[in-house]
């Protein structure tokens, strides 16, 4: 019993595409053999959660937090930030002012 | 090194009476680690002078006559999951390997407030994802009742660190099972709180709306006093309750009149050990001679929990464990070719497997067409997971269960099969589904000398009936007197 | 042949004027010179850190939504947003997805026209929503490859996201909407909207109907502008736009290559719009509601008090100045235009001394042109408005004419006049400068003669010839008239015993 038409996507089989381009999406490099692995173990999570489609979840209010609460607000009040030092602190490279990281990839085309 | 083996409260006595002080009680902590920490695995950093130091400084105050904190002297071992200012914080990870964090845990301020002395950071799985403490980046940890066994995860160090005597109280956090089965697995008593009791800033995130920081000791009382210096609203984190937090020490040794006891026959099910069915047994006997009513109660959507589990806990986790991308902190590769190389380079290289294939299901599972047949479902069965526990807890105080299939299982059994693995977790996970406090005591061992966990699980904010339960088993039975014989550990 | 119809809609970021970030207490101040020293674990993302909202931030927001004429949700939440970018150190970015605290709304704008008439141009909104922003990527400019340099100091301020429906037609309705929508912001105290310091951005995303050789109307396909960095700029970007669409369309008769949106910058330097390769995996943001934060629910009352919060928009400001203080609708907009010191300034002044239109004349003109000069706030002016009210009083009784009360004034803003209330301040520099004006009517006659009569010795010396007797005279005519130009009393004084 589903909710919608839209979530018949279990139905699709879990591929290696898929695990290319969650992958990609992830930021997450694999060798070969990873990739083979993960795909026939999540091939394998994934038939397992569709079981899923077996509860009766018409009109029910999904959960999206655990403590109930809502409106938790804090007062526009300062707190003591880091020093630069601190925040560069763990920082794999920096130049003592700013976090350096390696050029984005060109996206202008002048 | 019997020092150790104490619980919380005669450690405590010992040091108001002067018996002994607080550095030669870390001093013997420190002693047992460096005589058989090597074989155990439960330690992946040791701050030994700095414990030192702040033991002494608390023998001072005590000597001058100083107000002390509720826990003073008593050292406690911090999973390295927990963000602390003064020793690394790596959760078992190449991605956080060396990290010295600039801040505190609330948690971690707590205990130094409490006047605790923090012995050291214990070893877990990596990012707290797993059931064994075999994922670390960093080595295994193994249950000190046998040393080729796993001690369970992923808050398997603090759970060691406890039962081999390193340190009477160990904190360890619980988003599946992750304080409850190892404490099954090394004899001891841990405890998840009901979800926002305890502050998550400086928790490391795995998955926020399931995480909960959790005291692990020697017996009730210890967590229970543990428990008391955890909880408690913090408004740095917008899910922490602002609720009163009641004396859990009062009244623990009060039985519980006419407790009603809930099972689930679903819990009786096809790869149960049969010597964790029979403890189980046993211990609902004992209850009943104490005048507990056990009853069967229905957990209408109890096959569904795992799936539900999985989906939720591995979409959240994907997103926490974005951010490390080697830009502001966190392993970075070096020379990587250009910024998206950097990231994914950075990222495959310091993750483990385990932590891979979760975010991989996660961000599967959040993808565009994917959303609503994953994890919106999923929220779902949740929200009917959480209604089927506020029904039973109208009918009942407590809800009885084992704590894992097994014992402690061999090193390199599960590591192959995750769903096999992920299926192990049935006990647990719905207490983190439901957001409900779960305690795990000592109930007996396996023929083979490996310990047995029985679970009890309670309503939201019922943790004091929980600890009374658990206190009212305690003591009656003796397991959680059995302490390891150290010097003759079982070899591999 | 029909013309060319321009579609235009506008996505608008402002930064909140809140002490503090959206989700930490790290200052919200802008800070180029100083990278990287307004951070904490939260907005630095790291392990661990959770993210608490700002109250003052919501309410801002609401407040902003309802004079924009918004309808507030009653639950509302927050999103994560995730993708990867260096200057988003959580790798996503909270913000707000299918359920915004604001839905519809509007803002009307004024054109004027080429015939000198004014259009109202009504242009409504989509959402307004609110977000986190993330930090700066300061590219290296050499080109020689070098790494990127990331300052965190405005990751965590507090945005306000606003879009607008493709409602607006011209690249100068364009500019005149920024220029309102900041005005109402200045004037709510919900953000400074400068777009030099980056509390604005604004992409546009333009298109064009057109006709084509068959005679149906096309559309050509839509293009987001990005990289707009002033008010003019997003006109000049947008009127070029709208040219280079046009001619494109005809190069290919509609027959595009790709008619999928695509993206361009704009290069302030040459004046044009060049192509960007569009953002990889833009689309896929996995949106989910970020657990870490609760909802937040919004009850009528919530939404009644920020209502009472809200104070005159500059539209209803304008009008009241035109329809009850009877300025022209001219003077009442450069006015409002001023900003909300001002305008409160010219109203107290005009309060009190119950001259509308000569206040607004000193405001637009004397105030504003020594404000300019000194490069200075009207709080810092010197004069209060009840010092201004007190001068234009005096104007209107006769005691000073304008051209004596612009000395007065300026004679204030040097801060002379000693200690005192500004009233005796300005006594004391009429008398000191003798700038009284000397009342060629009834009353001054009679002084002179009481004068005369009182000093006839005197009097009758100058008449005999002692003209230095005539000096005793013009000081007492001087102390009646406290302070006057004495050469004035003088000629009168001599008028009278010498005809």
């Amino acid at each position: 019993m589903t909710d919608s038409p839209s979530d018949q996507p279990s139905q699709h089989a879990f591929s290696r595409d898929d695990v290319l381009r969650v992958a990609r999406l992830a930021r997450l490099s694999l060798d070969e053999s990873e990739i083979q692995a993960i795909t026939n173990q999540l091939a394998n999570v994934l038939d397992y959660v569709r079981i899923l489609e077996q509860a009766d979840t018409e009109s029910v209010q999904p959960m999206s937090g655990a403590s109930g609460r809502t409106d938790v607000l804090r007062d526009d009040l300062p707190s003591p930030s880091l020093t630069r030092t601190q925040a560069l602190s763990s920082a794999p490279r920096h130049d003592d002012h700013f976090f350096l990281v390696p050029p984005v990839l060109d996206t202008t085309a002048k | 090194m019997t020092a150790c083996h104490e619980s919380a409260s005669e450690l405590l006595d010992q040091l108001a009476t002067g018996r002994t002080t607080a550095l030669a009680l870390t001093q013997a902590c420190l002693s047992a680690i460096a005589s058989h920490d090597e074989s155990i695995g439960a330690f992946l950093h040791v701050a030994g002078d700095r414990a030192c130091e702040v033991a002494e400084s608390i023998d001072r105050r005590r000597t001058a006559g100083q107000p002390l904190g509720p826990l003073a002297g008593l050292p406690v071992a911090l999973k390295d999951l927990l963000v602390t200012s003064d020793q690394p914080t790596t959760c078992a990870s190449r991605m956080l390997d060396g990290w010295l964090p600039p801040y505190d845990a609330d948690c971690v301020q707590r205990l130094r407030e409490a006047d605790c002395v923090l012995i050291g950071k214990t070893n877990m799985d990596e990012f707290a994802m797993g059931s064994t403490t075999e994922n670390s980046a960093f080595g295994p940890t193994r249950t000190p009742w046998r040393l080729d066994c796993v001690a369970g995860g992923s808050s398997g160090g603090s759970a060691a660190a406890v039962a081999a005597g390193f340190a009477p109280l160990a904190v360890g956090s619980d988003t599946g099972g992750s304080i409850r089965q190892p404490a099954s697995f090394c004899g001891i008593v841990g405890l998840k709180p009901t979800y926002g009791r305890v502050s998550r800033y400086g928790l490391v995130a795995f998955a926020s709306s399931l995480d909960q920081i959790g005291p692990m000791g020697r017996d009730v009382d210890s967590v229970a006093r543990l428990l008391q210096v955890l909880a408690g609203h913090d408004p740095k984190d917008a899910t922490s309750l602002d609720t009163p937090v009641p004396l859990y020490t009062e009244q623990l040794d009060q039985p519980l009149q006419g407790l009603r006891i809930g099972i689930c026959k679903e819990h009786d099910r096809e790869g149960l050990d049969e010597e964790v069915r029979q403890t189980i047994h046993n211990a609902l006997d004992v209850y009943r001679s104490l005048g507990a009513v056990v009853q069967e109660i229905d957990m209408q959507h109890a096959r569904f929990a795992v799936a539900c589990y999985y989906l939720i806990a591995c979409s959240e986790a994907s997103s926490n464990l974005a951010r490390y991308d080697g830009v502001h902190y966190g392993h970075r590769v070096d020379q990587p070719d250009g910024l998206v190389e950097m990231y994914s380079d950075s990222r495959g290289d310091a993750f483990g497997t385990e932590v891979k294939r979760r975010i991989m299901l996660g961000t599967y599972a959040l993808s565009a067409g994917y959303y609503d047949a994953y994890y919106k479902k999923a929220q779902k069965v949740r929200r009917l997971i959480a209604d089927d526990y506020a029904k039973a807890f109208q009918s009942v105080d407590v809800i009885a269960s084992p704590v894992a299939p097994t014992p402690a299982v061999p090193l390199g059994r599960l590591t192959d099969d995750p769903l096999e693995m992920y299926l192990a977790d049935i006990y647990t996970i719905s207490a983190n589904l439901a957001g409900i406090p779960g305690i795990s005591i000592p109930a007996g061992f396996s023929s083979d000398g490996r310990p047995i966990g029985l679970q009890l699980l309670g309503n939201s904010l019922a943790e004091h009936t929980l600890l009374r339960a658990a206190a009212m088993y305690e003591r009656e039975t003796d397991w959680h007197l059995a302490r390891v014989p150290l010097d003759q550990g079982t070899s591999p | 042949m029909t013309a060319p119809r321009t579609i235009i809609g506008l996505e608008v970021h402002l930064q909140l004027q809140t002490r503090t970030k959206i989700f930490c207490g790290c200052a919200n101040r802008f800070n180029p010179d100083e990278p990287n020293v307004q951070t904490c674990p939260v907005c630095l993302g790291l392990p661990g850190a959770l993210p608490v909202l700002n109250r003052l931030a919501l309410e801002l927001s609401v407040r902003a939504g309802l004079a924009l004429d918004g309808s507030i949700a009653t639950f509302t939440k927050w999103d994560r947003k995730q993708y990867y970018y260096p200057d988003l150190p959580k790798a996503y970015q909270i913000s707000q997805f299918d359920i915004p605290f604001c839905q519809g709304g509007h803002l009307d704008v004024d054109i004027l026209q080429d015939n000198g008439d004014t259009l109202t141009r009504k242009i409504r909104l989509i959402r307004v929503h609110l977000e986190e922003d993330a930090g700066k990527n300061l590219h290296d400019e050499s080109g020689r490859g070098g790494n990127s340099r990331i300052d965190l100091n405005r990751a965590g301020t507090p945005l306000l996201e606003i879009v607008t429906e493709p409602d607006i037609r011209s690249a100068a309705e364009a500019h005149r909407f920024l220029e309102e929508l900041k005005l109402l912001m200045v004037y709510l105290g919900v953000s400074d909207c400068n777009m030099q310091e980056g509390s604005l951005r604004c992409d546009a995303n333009v298109n064009l109907e057109v006709t084509n050789t068959d005679g149906d109307r096309v559309r050509t396909p839509i293009v987001e502008i990005k990289n707009l960095n002033s008010f003019r700029g997003v006109e000049a970007a947008l009127d070029f736009e709208i040219v280079r669409q046009l001619q494109e369309f005809h190069e290919c008769h509609s027959d595009y290559p790709d008619h999928s949106k695509q993206t361009r910058g704009w290069d302030a330097d040459r004046s044009i719009t060049f192509a960007q390769r569009g953002k990889e995996d833009a689309s896929d943001y996995r949106f989910f509601p970020d657990p870490d934060l609760p909802p937040v629910t919004l009850s009528d009352q919530d939404i009644a008090r920020q209502y009472d919060m809200l104070c005159e928009t500059p539209t209803a400001r304008r009008k009241r100045f035109h329809e009850q203080l009877g300025l022209s609708p001219y003077d009442a907009s450069v006015l409002i235009e001023q900003g909300p010191q001002t305008a409160d300034y010219f109203e107290a002044a005009a309060d009190q001394c119950g001259d509308a239109k000569r206040t607004a004349n000193w405001v637009t003109q004397d105030v504003q042109r020594i404000l300019n000069e000194g490069n200075l706030e009207i709080d810092d002016l010197g004069v209060d408005a009840h010092g201004l009210a007190e001068l234009i009083t005096r104007i209107n009784t006769g005691q000073l004419t304008t051209q004596t009360a612009r000395l007065v004034f300026a004679a204030l803003v040097e801060n002379e006049g000693g200690e005192g209330s500004v009233s005796e301040r300005i006594e004391h520099i009429v008398l000191e400068r003798g700038l009284a004006a000397v009342d060629d009517s009834d009353s001054l006659e009679p002084l002179l003669d009481q004068v005369i009569a009182n000093n006839s010795q005197a009097a009758d010396d100058f008449r005999n010839g002692k003209d230095a007797a005539i000096g005793k005279l013009i000081g007492e005519v001087m102390r009646e008239l406290r302070g006057a130009d004495p050469k004035t009393v003088r000629d009168a004084l001599m008028a009278k015993l010498r005809p």
